[in-house]
This record gives structure tokens, C-alpha cells and sequence, in this order.
């Protein structure tokens, strides 16, 4: 087939309009989003002290959060699913949820503390979060990672990882409604290597899945 | 590509036509920038063509063009420089005594598009011969096959769709 052939057909399909990327994420996050409300709620469920608990602003900071984190990666890929563009630009929305987490800490340091700060560090739940957290999230990668093939991102490995950090952020909004550690130095630690954790698997998915 | 994409496919055919000249130069500097033969541009062209057309949703309308198409190209290219890299280098090391004698590289335009378009079902390679090859209207392979225009237009765009995945699997 010669070029001038090509072109005539590819003029010949104009009539077939690909759904926008961002459409087919929503759907995608949708489809998957049920596979892992079911883990949290057979696995975990809300913890019993939940309306107690809304009082407590480091309760509430845990959601501040996992959900910055989750906006910054739905933002930064749905931006990455365009061909021509980088992070620049992006990368900042990811310090939103890092300095509202830095912010948490110095304001615990503030109030006066019942447990050291080790044990507010160690917890009671890091292995549970640790695996929580990722589980929970695969399904959404997944589905992120399906959603994005139907855009164009020329940097994958990239558009993967932010695919991984949007995940653990929805994932771990779920799990910090069943996790009784509030302190934000419980989040920063454990809540953090489980994010990253995903990220990785993200970055590892997207240089695999995510050429176009 | 903005009347293009609101459905002129006049437009459409203006513009891919319009910047092939552009990919073509580009795609021979890569080859001969990266110590290969030119004679293979064509297959990149197409292999960016088939890219533009499969995802043109992702240029926003309001952005310049420009820009994403060069992200397309050069993404396709460097894509295909890695690919051909890996078979120049295993050609070099195992018969680096016999290359001189090898037959000269295809020449043909588009080897590798003709190629793949065997290993497409039936259905599909047919409606795509009839259509690029042939030159006949949607409507007309309708009629010829006995399928309805709907039916011709999806075996299209999937045949579009497949011949892309072969081209990267490749």
C-alpha cells in the first residue's frame, strides 16, 4: 500500500470519533472502582468509632490527604495522555498533599501528646496498611492504565507512575476510614511506602503498556 | 485538522496529504542521522500517519498543532530507529563477512504496512484493499460485499486499529 492509499482510507475513517481520554478514564475508574470497595468491605470495613472520630482533625487531615493525592494524579494524567506535552507545570500538584501532610505533623507537634512520638510513628496497623493499601489499589490501576492506553503519553514510564500515585491515593482514602493511627507521622511513614510501592508498579506497567 | 476533526474529511485528506512531505523529510534525516538507509522512511511515515489518524483526539483543539504532531512523530520515530537499531546490530555481528553480497534492502514504499495487511481477517482486508487500493467509496464496498455502510465502516476502522497493534508488536 502506498502513502497516497493510506491517506485515502485514514480520510475515509474520519467518521469515527474516539471518545476523549478523560471520558474513557471516568468509565474505566468506574468499572473498577466496585472491585475494590468489595476487598475494603469484606477485608476491613469502616471503622467502628467513625463519628467520633470525624472530630478529630488529624482524622480528617488523613482524607485531605490521600484525596490532594488522588486529584493530583487524576490532574497530572489526564495532562500526560497528550503526546506533546511534560510534567512541568504538574509536578507542583503533587506538593499539595506533601505540605498538607508536613503541616499535619507540625501541628500535632504542637498539641500535647498522650504517646511518644515513636509509638505514634510505629502505630498498630502498618503491615495491615501496607497491604491494604496496594491491593486495594490494583484494580484502579488497572483500570487506569486501560483508560490511558487510549491516549497518546509520550513519556509512559512517567504517565504510569502518576497512574500508581492516583491509585494509592484512592485506595488509601478507603483505608484511612477503616485505620484508627491518626497521626500524620503514621501517614507519612507507612501510608507513604505503600503509595510509593504503587507508583513503582505504576511506572513499571506504563513502560510495558502504555507505548503507543 | 479543526474542520477535519468537526467531520470535513476533505479537510482531512487535505491535511494528512499537506504535512507527508514534512514527516517523509524528517523520518529520512532520523534514518540517515542514525547511519541507516533513508529507502525505509515510508514506513515510519505510515507508522505516523496510522498514529495521528488513531489518535487524534488527543490534540486539544485549542492548542497549536504543530506541536503534537511533532510529539507523534518524533515518538514514532524513535520508536522505529530502536526497533531497526536491534536488527542492524544482530545483521552486523552475525554476517558482517556476507552483508556486501545480501540483496539490497526493500525499496518498495510501505513493505511493512503491505506486509501486515495479510495477516488481518479476511473481512477486514478486504474492505481496507477495497477502499485504498480500489479507491472505492464507502458506499460502493458496502454494495460490494453486501454489508451495510456501518458495517463497512467499523471492519475499516478495525482493520486501521489491528494493522497499527501488528506495526508495534512487530
Amino acid at each position: 500500500m502506498d502513502t497516497d492509499q493510506l491517506i485515502r482510507t485514514l480520510a475515509a475513517d474520519n467518521a469515527y470519533r474516539p471518545r476523549p481520554v478523560g471520558f474513557v478514564l471516568a468509565l474505566m475508574l468506574l468499572a473498577a472502582a466496585p472491585v475494590s470497595l468489595l476487598l475494603f468491605f469484606s477485608m476491613l470495613g469502616v471503622r467502628p468509632d467513625v463519628m467520633s472520630a470525624m472530630h478529630n482533625p488529624l482524622f480528617d487531615l488523613k482524607f485531605a490527604v490521600t484525596l490532594a493525592l488522588a486529584s493530583a494524579g487524576i490532574a497530572a494524567s489526564l495532562h500526560l495522555s497528550r503526546p506533546e506535552v511534560s510534567l512541568a507545570g504538574y509536578g507542583w500538584l503533587f506538593a499539595i498533599p506533601a505540605g498538607l501532610l508536613a503541616a499535619g505533623i507540625a501541628g500535632e507537634a504542637m498539641m500535647p501528646q498522650r504517646l511518644p512520638m515513636m509509638t505514634r510513628l510505629v502505630g498498630s496497623n502498618s503491615r495491615i496498611c501496607m497491604t491494604a493499601i496496594p491491593l486495594m489499589s490494583l484494580p484502579l490501576l488497572g483500570a487506569a492504565i486501560l483508560g490511558l492506553r487510549h491516549g497518546a503519553p509520550t513519556h509512559p514510564v512517567l504517565a504510569g507512575a502518576v497512574a500508581g500515585a492516583m491509585s494509592a491515593g484512592l485506595a488509601a482514602t478507603l483505608y484511612a476510614s477503616h485505620c484508627t493511627d491518626d497521626s500524620p507521622l503514621f501517614v507519612m511513614t507507612w501510608y507513604t511506602i505503600a503509595a510509593a510501592l504503587v507508583t513503582a508498579i505504576g511506572a513499571l506497567a506504563g513502560s510495558r503498556f502504555l507505548r503507543f | 485538522m479543526r474542520s477535519a476533526m468537526a467531520g470535513d474529511n476533505a479537510a482531512y485528506h487535505r491535511l494528512l496529504k499537506a504535512v507527508t512531505p514534512v514527516l517523509r523529510a524528517a523520518s529520512r534525516r532520523g534514518l540517515t542521522r542514525a547511519g541507516q538507509s533513508p529507502d525505509q522512511a515510508e514506513d515510519i511515515v505510515q507508522d505516523i500517519l496510522l498514529a495521528v489518524h488513531l489518535k487524534r483526539h488527543t490534540w486539544d483543539v485549542n492548542a497549536p498543532f504543530a506541536p503534537w504532531l511533532f510529539a507523534i512523530a518524533r515518538n514514532k520515530l524513535i520508536d522505529a530507529l530502536r526497533r531497526r537499531g536491534k536488527r542492524v546490530f544482530v545483521n552486523i555481528d552475525d554476517f558482517a563477512e556476507t552483508l556486501p553480497e545480501q540483496p539490497k534492502a526493500e525499496t518498495a514504499s510501505a513493505a511493512e504496512v503491505t506486509a501486515q495487511l495479510n495477516t488481518l481477517p479476511q473481512r477486514q482486508r478486504e474492505v481496507l484493499q477495497s477502499i485504498a487500493v480500489e479507491s472505492a467509496s464507502i458506499k460502493d464496498t458496502a454494495k460490494k460485499f453486501a454489508m451495510s455502510e456501518g458495517a463497512v465502516r467499523v471492519a475499516l476502522h478495525r482493520a486501521l486499529a489491528s494493522l497499527t497493534a501488528k506495526l508495534r508488536e512487530q
